[in-house]
This record gives structure tokens, C-alpha cells and sequence, in this order.
């Protein structure tokens, strides 16, 4: 009887867990959506942000007077590695997969002789890379408290980057964060923010020739700062999204699992209900042949 | 009549869509109108009031920081804030205003020896009581 008990208890406590698990994928599932908004949103500004971006560039990319921003600072000493994940576990391989990355490109750097320095966004990184790397960290952001990521969550931190930029404190820049695809996929993805480089399609930024107002100079002075936050902005978001999607798909297979276990538990739980009917059978049958 | 295509956006959304027939844009050197066939230009933006003159009616919106590009056919403005002039109370300014005021004041604690960036936050604050005044809204200090 004992046993029966204990399969009993058991079947109970994981059916409460497929509850859980069930209803923090719903919660996902709304979140992503709205996550996907969002990004869906931000997606012209970045997008004509960097074609007139790319078309500046070009033009003035390569003479000595450009900014350090768009040129470098002439090395590749020291890196800063921005390491963007969730504050929240429970999303697969999510925050896992971005830390792995990053510490590989680390691992190659630290192994090429370079600085490394780190920059955590999101309690999980940052747990993720204690062990390994805690003597290279310099700076965390709590993203705890932000329910939904803003523009302003994206300056705050492009402005401790900046200043760290500009105080010489690195000369190379690159985020890690999770490019969203779709639900099931999300790939870990490094990308270099200073020195900027941005895409162009080759012939759009050439086609047109403009005016500026104030001076091209001027006015990539003025919009690179912004770039930085523009790209960590659109990391962000992406991070956001890809982050639901993870936990969702997460959640997902955790439900089925549970439901799967379920359905063992109760088998068994029959089969051992059974036998000791048959137990009792038994024994009133042969007590009873025995008078 | 040539109609221009205008464009606001900012980091988060796509404020405006429309047919515009001239757009008057508050830019760093100075206010421009932009109408059909306007050489193609970029300029930076101050925080000001941009106008959209559209079908007859005339749309305003408080804008900060960014750019504006301009082509024959179209405007489209990127604004790291904007707001549509209607949203814009009292307790709204108040905020703009207040984070304007904090960027000063840490920039003159950063930057003591270099009068650049300080110079640059203290137009954008003049520039941000400039808007008040012009709306009509007070800005205490």
C-alpha cells in the first residue's frame, strides 16, 4: 500500500508542475508577441538610421578627421565584450548558448594576448560567466526592474559605454545577444559597435547626393553616440523577443514531458493498484480452501 | 500639386505616415521648409516644433535629437523623441524638461575642463524652454 501512496503523490505533484509549466508558456506566448511588436516596430528607424549612416560613412570614412568612433583608435588591445541576456532562467538554452558564445570569443582574444574586459546585461550572463571570467568584469546593468525595454534602457547603457570610450578605457566593442527568428530558432550572434561599421547596399548610399547641414563631420559626430544606442536598442529588443520565444518552446516541451510522466505514473500506478487486489484475492481464496 | 511623402519615426514607433505638402523642420542650424522637389538634404535636428502641412490641416510635433533627410520626393525625419504637440501637457514638459536639466548638471560635474558637451546640454536646455514658451507652457526655473 505504501507504494501506492508514493505514486499517487507523485502523479499529483507533477501534474501540478505541467499546471506551471502550461501556464508559463501562455505567459510567453503573450509576452512574445508583444515582444515581437516591439521589435517589429523599431525596425524602420534602425533600418534608415543606418542607410544614411552607411551613405555618411562611406563618404567620409576614409580621411584622417574621422570621428574615433567610425575610424577606431588605431589598436585592438583591449576589447569590451557587452553580454546581453535575461534576468529569468527557464528559457532553454537561451542565456546559455550567448554565454557560451561570448566566452569562446574571449577565450580567443585572452589567448591572442588581447584585454579583455566585460560588460553584463542581465543577471543570468553574468552568473553564467562568474566562474571563468569574474576577474575581467567591469560593469553590470539590473535589468530587473524594467518591465518593457525602452529606448532610454538602450541610452543608459550606450552612455556608460561611451564614456568608458572615451576615457580610453577600450578600443574595440562587441554585444552579444540573440538574434530572433522564429519560436524555435534563435541564433547567439556577436556584433561590432565600435568601431561602427554599417551595412550599405552598396549603391543606395552612393546614389543620392546630399546636402549637409552642418558639415558631414558635424553631423556624424552627432549621430554615431546615437548608433551606439540605436544598435544596442535593437539588441535589446531582439534579446526580448528571442528570450519568450526560448522560454516558450522551453516550456512547451517541459509541458509535454510532464504529460508523458503522467501517463507512465498512471500505468504504473493501475499495474501496482492491480497486483494488490490480486495480492488480496489470493490470499481470501486460499484462506479460504484452507478450512 | 506635388505631394511629399513625410515620415516620423522615432526608436520605438512609426509616429506619421502621411502625404504632406510641406513639412517645417526644426534643424540644428536653423528652421527649414521642405517642400516638393527640395534639394536632397541631411541635417541634424534641435529640439523644436515640426510642423506637417497636410490636405489643409497642420500637424505639430515636439521633436529631440536625431536627423532629418531630405530627397525631392519625401521627408523622413528620425527623432530620438517626439511627441505629437497634443500630448505634450504641462506634467510631459516638466519631465523633458527635468531630464535636460539633470544631463547639464552631470555633464558639468564630468566635463570641468572641457566646455564642449556642457555648451551642447545648455543649448538643448534653452532649447527646451524655447519650446515651452512657444506652446505656452511655463518652465519654472
Amino acid at each position: 500500500m505504501a507504494n501506492l501512496k508514493v505514486l499517487k503523490n507523485r502523479i499529483a505533484s507533477v501534474k501540478s508542475t505541467r499546471k506551471i509549466t502550461k501556464a508559463m508558456q501562455m505567459v510567453a506566448a503573450a509576452k512574445l508577441r508583444r515582444a515581437q511588436e516591439a521589435a517589429e516596430a523599431s525596425r524602420p528607424y534602425t533600418e534608415r538610421f543606418n542607410a544614411v549612416m552607411g551613405g555618411l560613412a562611406a563618404s567620409v570614412g576614409d580621411s584622417a578627421s574621422a570621428p574615433k568612433l567610425l575610424s577606431g583608435t588605431g589598436r585592438d588591445q583591449t576589447h569590451l565584450l557587452v553580454v546581453l541576456t535575461a534576468e529569468r532562467g527557464l528559457c532553454g538554452g537561451f542565456n546559455g548558448n550567448i554565454a557560451k558564445l561570448a566566452k569562446a570569443h574571449a577565450q580567443r582574444l585572452l589567448a591572442a594576448g588581447k584585454t579583455v574586459k566585460i560588460l553584463t546585461v542581465g543577471k543570468k550572463g553574468r552568473d553564467a560567466l562568474k566562474r571563468e571570467l569574474s576577474s575581467h568584469f567591469v560593469a553590470h546593468v539590473d535589468m530587473t526592474e524594467v518591465k518593457r525595454v525602452g529606448y532610454e534602457n538602450a541610452q543608459d547603457i550606450a552612455r556608460d559605454v561611451l564614456a568608458r570610450f572615451d576615457g580610453g578605457e577600450f578600443d574595440v566593442a562587441t554585444i552579444f545577444f540573440s538574434r530572433f527568428e522564429n519560436v524555435v530558432t534563435q541564433h547567439p550572434t556577436a556584433q561590432q559597435i565600435i568601431p561602427a561599421s554599417f551595412e550599405t547596399d552598396g549603391d543606395a548610399g552612393a546614389a543620392t547626393l546630399y546636402d549637409y547641414e552642418p558639415s558631414e563631420e558635424a553631423i556624424l559626430a552627432d549621430l554615431l553616440p546615437r548608433g551606439v544606442a540605436t544598435a544596442l536598442f535593437s539588441a535589446l529588443l531582439e534579446n526580448a523577443a528571442s528570450e519568450q520565444g526560448a522560454r516558450m518552446s522551453a516550456m512547451d516541451n517541459a509541458t509535454r514531458n510532464a504529460g508523458d510522466m503522467i501517463d507512465k505514473l498512471t500505468i504504473q500506478y493501475n499495474r501496482s493498484r492491480q497486483a494488490v487486489i490480486t495480492n488480496e484475492l489470493i490470499e481470501i481464496i486460499s484462506g479460504a480452501e484452507a478450512l | 500639386m506635388a505631394h511629399l511623402q513625410f515620415d516620423l519615426v522615432s526608436p520605438e514607433r512609426l509616429l506619421a505616415s502621411v502625404e504632406a505638402s510641406e513639412v517645417q523642420i526644426p534643424g540644428a542650424d536653423g528652421d527649414l521648409t521642405a517642400m516638393p522637389d527640395h534639394a536632397p538634404t541631411i541635417t541634424t535636428l534641435r529640439p523644436g516644433i515640426l510642423r506637417v502641412v497636410h490636405g489643409g490641416t497642420t500637424d505639430e510635433y515636439i521633436v529631440s535629437g536625431g536627423f532629418a533627410e531630405i530627397t525631392a520626393g519625401g521627408v523622413s525625419v528620425l527623432a530620438e523623441k517626439a511627441l505629437p504637440r497634443a500630448e505634450v501637457t504641462q506634467e510631459v514638459f516638466d519631465r523633458l524638461l527635468d531630464e535636460a536639466n539633470v544631463a547639464h548638471e552631470t555633464l558639468k560635474e564630468t566635463f570641468k575642463n572641457e566646455p564642449g558637451p556642457v555648451d551642447d546640454a545648455a543649448k538643448l536646455l534653452a532649447d527646451m524652454v524655447a519650446i515651452g514658451d512657444h506652446i505656452g507652457l511655463s518652465s519654472r526655473s
